[in-house]
C-alpha cells in the first residue's frame, strides 16, 4: 500500500477540520495511508515571512527536519498556504547558502538538521500526478453528472512557483472533477482571485469586496458548487456569505466544499464521514443533486 | 627555438580589467617567463600609444612574437595584428589572451582574477614559439547582394543598393513584398498613410532592373563565404503562370472557396483560395494556396478561375523551382511576429470576442481592410469605450523580458485614430511607463492627453465580463492598479486593445542557422558588437536591418537597412576581399583516402581525388571549421593556425602553474 507523510496544518484541527476529515476519507478509501508527520509546528503562513523572513524559514524546515529524520523525502500537504510557505522555505535554501546556513544553525540550536531534499506535494498533485485520473476516475461509484462545479483554486495553489500547474490558468481540480462526470466550469475567471485571505480580519472592506467578486463569478458561470483548496478560502467564501449579502446587498447561498469533500462523495464515500453536516451553507442540495 | 623574442603587453582596459586583475603582478610574473624579452602594461593598449608600444618594440628590441592580454579576439585581434604587421611583423605570430570576458568580468575574487589572468597568459606565452607566419587569401567578390526579407527594410536596402548599380535578389517568403508595414493604417507621428509612403517604394523596386525579386521564395541552403556565397533558393509553386498573370483578379472574383480567413487581415477579413493578398501587391500576381484549392486537394471543382482568366495563366501541374544563386553578400531583412497574446490568459484573448490584438486593430482602422476602416466591434456597432493594454508580453519575465520599443507609440496612435473616427468614445492607456523617444513622439504624447485621452498608469490585471454594478452590465471589465492615484480601478470598456509586443520570428533561430549566425538570449539575431557592429554578424559578408535584429520603429528601421546596405556595398564594391589563412590543409604523403573527412565537412570544401587516391582541401571553400582535424583517425589534416603542437602547447601552458 502506498503510503504519504502527511502534515495536516493548524487550520485542519479548527475552521479547517472538515478539510482535514475528508482528506483522510478520501485518501483512506484509495488505498493509500496518510502518515502524520510526528510533532509537527505550524509552518507559519504568509504572516510570519512577511514579518521576520529567516524566521520563518527556520520554523518551517522544522517539519521538513522532522520528515527527513522519519526517513521520507515527501510530505503531503494540503492547504494551500502551508504548501507554499513550506516550499518557499526549500526554494530558498537551494538558492540562498546564507539563508541555509542560518537554517541550519537555527535547527542545530534544537539538534535538528534538515539538507533540502524533502518534496513538498499538494494532495491534488497526489491525486492526479501519482495516483491518476484513470485510476481515480475508475474508482467513482457515484458520478457528478450535471454538477455545475467551480473549481477555485485561490491565490497561492500554483504562484508563485507553478510547480506541477500553470501559475494563471491552472487546471489540475478541473480535470480531476471532470474525470467524475461533473459539468466543470473550465473558464472559471476567478479561479486563481484571492478570497481576501486573513484579511477578512484587519481589512474586512476589502476581502469582503474579493469575496464578493468571487461569489458573482461563480454565479455568473451558474456554479451549484465552489470547491477549495485551502482552508481560509473556504471559510471567507462560505462563511462570509451572509456578510457579503449584507454589505452588497446581494442574495449568495452558493455551497462551497473542500475538493476533497465532493471527491470523496463521487467515490461513494458516506458523507459523514467527509464531515458534510459541518458546513455552514448546507450542502444537502449538492447531496441529494448526485445521483446515486 | 633558441631566438624566439616574445613581448608581453598587459592591458588594463581602464578598470574593466585592471579592477579585477593585479596588473603590475602579472606582468612583473611574465617578464620571467621562458623566452620573454619584455612585459609592459598600459591603460588602453588599443588607443595609439598602447599600439605604438608593440611597434616600437618589434623595431627597437627585435621582438618576434607577440601577446596582449586583453579583450576577446573578436575585439581587439584585427587592430593589433594590424599594428604588428605594420611595424614588420606576420600579423599571425602575435595571439590576443583574453584576460577580459574569460577573466575580469567573470571572476568576483581578486586573487582569483589574477591567478586566473596568469594561466590564460602563460596559455599564449608557450604557444607563441610554435606559431608561423601566414599569408592572407585573397579570393575574388561576387558583385550581387541578395536581401533576405521584403519588408520596409529589405526593400530600402535592396533599392539603395540598386541604386548603386549593384545587381540584387530580394526574397521573400509571402507571396508580396510589403511585410507588416503594408498592413498599417497611419505610422507615427507623423500620421502619414502607411500604404502612400510604402507603396512607391514597393512598386520600384519591382520595376527596378537590378532587382530580381523572388517573392513566395525560401532561402533552403547557404554556402560559401565571405564574397562567394552560394544560395540554393526555393521559388514555391504559384501555380500561375506569373509572366503571363497580370494581376487583373479576375480568377479571385470566380474562385468558390471564399471563406479562407486572410493573413493580410489577421484572420480578420476571408480571401479566396486563388487570391492576391492585398491590392498593392508586389508582384501584383496571383498565388493559389494548395491547402485550400480544391483542384489541388485532389476534390471536384469546376475550375472556375480558369475559366475567368483571360491569359490561360493558371497552371495546376507548376512546381517548386530550385535555383542556385550566386553573391558576394548577404542582407538579413526578415522581421518580427507579433507576439500571440493567448498565453497571458488573464487578458482573455480568444476568449471574448471584442479582445483583440494592435495587428488585429491595425486593420480594422485600416480603409482597405475588413471593415472598410470602420472601427466596429463584432457584432458591427462602434465601440463607445475602449481599452489599450500596454506591455502585453513585453517587459514580462514571464514571457519576454524586453521592451517592444514600438508599442507606446502605436497605442497612441491607436488612441488618435478611435478619437478621429468616434470623437465620443473614452479611450483608456494602461501603461507602465510611457515610453515616447523619438523626435516628434514626446510631442505627440502631449496633443493625445490634449485631445482627452485617459491615461492610467498601470499594467492592467485582468480582463473579465463579471460585472459587479449595473454599469459593469455587458462590458468587459479592465481590472488595473491606477498607480498614481494608488487605488485598484474596474474600467467598464466594449473594446479591448492588446499592444503585443514585437517577437523573433518562429522560426529564426533555424534561419539563422542557415547562416551560420546565431540569436541573442531574447531570441533576435545576434550583432556583431551591440554599438560598433550593429548591422554586421559574426559571419563575414551577412548584415542585418529591421526588426529582425531588435524591436524598431520605421525610421530606425529604414536608416539601418541604408547601413546595411552600405556595409554591403563597402564589400562588393572590391574586386578581391582577404579571407583568414587558418583554414586545412591534407598531406598527400600520409592520406590513407578513406573519404571520413570528405563526408563530415559541412562546407564541402574536401573532395576526393580519384587518380591519387587521396583528399584534397578546396582552399577557397574551406572555412577553417577544424571538423577533418578532429574527425580524421590517422591525424592527417591539420589546420593552419591550430596545429596539434600549437594546441599542446597552449594546454600546457595554462596548466603550467
Amino acid at each position: 500500500m502506498k503510503r504519504y507523510l502527511y502534515y495536516p496544518g493548524c487550520s485542519a484541527e479548527a475552521t479547517g477540520k472538515a478539510y482535514d476529515i475528508s482528506t483522510r476519507a478520501l485518501m483512506e478509501k484509495l488505498g493509500t495511508a496518510l502518515i502524520e508527520l510526528d510533532d509537527w509546528n505550524c509552518c507559519g503562513a504568509t504572516s510570519y515571512f512577511s514579518v521576520r523572513e529567516l524566521d520563518s524559514f527556520a520554523i518551517a524546515a522544522r517539519n521538513l527536519s522532522i520528515a527527513q529524520q522519519m526517513g521520507d523525502d515527501e510530505l503531503c500537504v494540503i492547504c494551500n498556504a502551508c504548501y507554499t510557505t513550506l516550499a518557499k522555505a526549500n526554494r530558498y535554501m537551494a538558492e540562498s547558502p546564507e539563508v541555509f546556513d542560518a537554517v541550519q544553525g537555527a535547527l542545530g540550536a534544537v539538534g535538528r538538521t534538515y539538507d533540502g531534499n524533502v518534496k513538498v506535494r499538494h494532495i491534488m498533485d497526489i491525486l492526479v500526478n501519482d495516483i491518476g485520473l484513470e485510476e481515480f476516475g475508475s474508482r467513482v461509484e457515484r458520478r457528478l453528472t450535471g454538477l455545475r462545479v467551480a473549481p477555485y483554486y485561490g491565490c497561492q495553489f500554483s504562484r508563485p512557483m507553478g510547480e506541477f500547474d500553470d501559475v494563471q490558468m491552472p487546471t489540475t481540480m478541473d480535470r480531476l472533477f471532470q474525470a467524475t462526470g461533473a459539468d466543470v466550469i473550465t473558464d472559471f475567471d476567478a479561479k486563481t482571485d484571492c478570497c481576501g485571505g486573513m484579511m477578512m480580519l484587519t481589512r474586512s472592506d476589502a476581502a469582503l469586496r474579493l469575496c464578493h467578486e468571487l461569489l458573482t463569478c461563480a454565479r455568473q458561470g451558474g456554479a451549484d458548487v465552489i470547491v477549495a483548496a485551502c482552508p481560509l478560502c473556504e471559510m471567507n467564501l462560505e462563511g462570509y456569505q451572509p456578510l457579503v449579502n449584507k454589505t452588497f446587498g446581494t442574495d449568495f447561498d452558493i455551497p462551497v466544499m473542500y475538493f476533497t469533500q465532493l471527491a470523496g462523495l463521487a467515490l461513494g464515500v458516506d458523507p459523514k464521514k467527509l464531515a458534510i453536516d459541518k458546513q455552514v451553507v448546507s450542502c444537502d442540495r449538492v447531496v441529494a443533486a448526485i445521483p446515486a | 627555438m633558441a631566438d624566439e623574442k616574445i613581448a608581453v603587453y598587459f592591458c588594463h582596459c581602464g578598470s574593466n580589467i585592471g579592477g579585477k586583475v593585479d596588473v603590475e603582478k602579472v606582468t612583473a610574473w611574465a617578464a620571467e617567463q621562458p623566452n620573454v624579452v619584455v612585459s609592459r602594461e598600459y591603460k588602453y593598449m588599443c588607443s595609439d600609444p598602447g599600439q605604438d608600444l608593440i611597434k616600437d618594440d618589434i623595431q627597437k628590441l627585435g621582438v618576434n612574437r607577440v601577446v596582449v592580454a586583453a579583450c576577446s579576439p573578436t575585439m581587439h585581434e584585427p587592430t593589433f595584428r594590424k599594428a604588428a604587421a605594420d611595424a614588420g611583423l606576420n600579423p599571425f605570430l602575435l595571439q590576443m589572451a583574453n584576460v577580459r570576458e574569460h577573466c575580469s568580468w567573470v571572476t568576483e575574487d581578486k586573487d582569483e582574477a589574477t591567478e586566473k589572468a596568469k594561466r590564460i597568459l602563460s596559455a599564449q606565452i608557450h604557444r607563441l614559439p610554435f606559431n608561423q607566419p601566414l599569408d592572407p587569401i585573397e579570393v575574388p567578390v561576387n558583385p550581387a547582394v541578395m536581401v533576405v526579407g521584403g519588408g520596409i527594410a529589405g526593400i530600402e536596402a535592396a533599392l539603395k543598393l540598386s541604386a548603386t548599380g549593384k545587381k540584387v535578389f530580394l526574397v521573400e517568403r509571402n507571396p508580396s513584398i510589403g511585410g507588416h508595414m503594408a498592413m498599417f493604417d497611419k505610422t507615427f507621428p507623423t500620421l502619414d498613410c502607411a500604404a502612400c509612403i510604402l507603396t512607391p517604394k514597393m512598386s520600384a523596386a519591382g520595376k527596378d532592373p537590378n532587382i530580381t525579386m523572388l517573392a513566395y521564395s525560401e532561402v533552403e541552403e547557404v554556402d560559401g563565404y565571405v564574397g562567394n556565397f552560394k544560395v540554393k533558393v526555393r521559388k514555391k509553386a504559384r501555380y500561375v503562370n506569373t509572366d503571363t498573370c497580370t494581376g487583373c483578379a479576375a480568377c479571385q472574383d470566380a474562385c468558390v472557396v471564399r471563406k479562407v480567413p486572410s493573413e493580410f487581415d489577421q484572420g480578420l477579413g476571408k480571401r479566396t483560395a486563388i487570391y492576391i493578398p492585398f491590392p498593392q501587391a508586389v508582384p501584383l500576381r496571383a498565388t493559389i494556396d494548395p491547402t485550400n484549392c480544391l483542384t489541388l486537394k485532389g476534390k471536384k471543382c469546376k475550375q472556375p478561375c480558369t475559366t475567368a482568366c483571360g491569359p490561360q495563366a493558371i497552371d495546376f501541374d507548376q512546381q517548386d523551382e530550385v535555383l542556385d544563386l550566386e553573391v558576394g553578400a548577404i542582407i538579413m531583412a526578415t522581421g518580427f511576429e507579433l507576439w500571440d497574446p493567448t498565453p497571458e490568459t488573464r487578458y482573455s484573448y480568444g476568449k471574448f470576442d471584442n479582445v483583440i490584438t494592435s495587428l488585429e486593430f491595425e486593420r480594422i482602422s485600416n480603409a482597405s481592410g475588413p471593415t472598410g476602416g470602420h472601427i466596429t466591434l463584432k457584432n458591427g456597432e462602434a465601440p463607445k469605450s475602449v481599452a489599450i493594454l500596454h506591455c502585453v508580453g513585453s517587459r514580462d519575465e514571464n514571457f519576454q523580458e524586453h521592451c517592444s520599443r514600438v508599442c507606446c507609440m502605436y497605442s497612441l496612435k491607436f488612441s488618435h485614430l478611435i478619437k478621429e473616427h468616434l470623437p465620443e468614445t473614452e479611450v483608456y492607456e494602461c501603461y507602465i511607463d510611457m515610453r515616447t523617444y523619438g523626435k516628434g513622439y514626446e510631442e505627440f504624447y502631449k496633443r493625445l492627453m490634449d485631445e482627452g485621452v485617459h491615461m492610467v498608469r498601470g499594467r492592467a490585471g485582468e480582463v473579465s465580463n463579471v460585472a459587479l454594478s449595473p454599469e459593469e452590465e455587458g462590458h468587459l471589465i479592465v481590472k488595473v492598479e491606477d498607480t498614481l492615484l494608488g487605488i485598484v480601478r474596474r474600467i467598464p470598456v466594449d473594446m479591448v486593445i492588446l499592444s503585443s509586443g514585437l517577437a523573433p520570428a518562429h522560426d529564426a533561430k533555424e534561419v539563422s542557422q542557415i547562416f551560420g549566425f546565431g540569436c541573442s538570449a531574447n531570441g533576435f539575431y545576434l550583432e556583431r558588437h551591440p554599438k560598433l557592429e550593429p548591422v554586421s554578424t559574426v559571419t563575414d559578408g551577412i548584415f542585418i536591418a529591421g526588426c529582425c535584429q531588435y524591436p524598431k520603429d520605421i525610421p530606425d528601421t529604414v536608416a539601418q537597412a541604408g547601413a546595411a546596405a552600405a556595409c554591403a556595398l563597402a564589400l562588393v564594391d572590391n574586386p578581391t576581399v582577404k579571407v583568414e589563412p587558418t583554414i586545412s590543409y591534407i598531406d598527400p604523403e600520409k592520406c590513407a583516402g578513406c573519404h571520413i573527412c570528405v563526408s563530415v565537412c559541412p562546407h564541402a570544401a574536401i573532395q576526393y581525388n580519384e587518380e591519387k587516391g587521396v583528399a584534397e582541401v578546396i582552399t577557397a571553400a574551406c572555412k577553417g571549421c577544424g571538423v577533418c582535424v578532429a574527425a580524421c583517425g590517422s591525424n592527417v589534416p591539420q589546420q593552419a593556425g591550430y596545429l596539434d603542437e600549437q594546441i599542446f602547447a597552449e594546454i600546457e601552458g595554462a596548466m603550467a602553474l
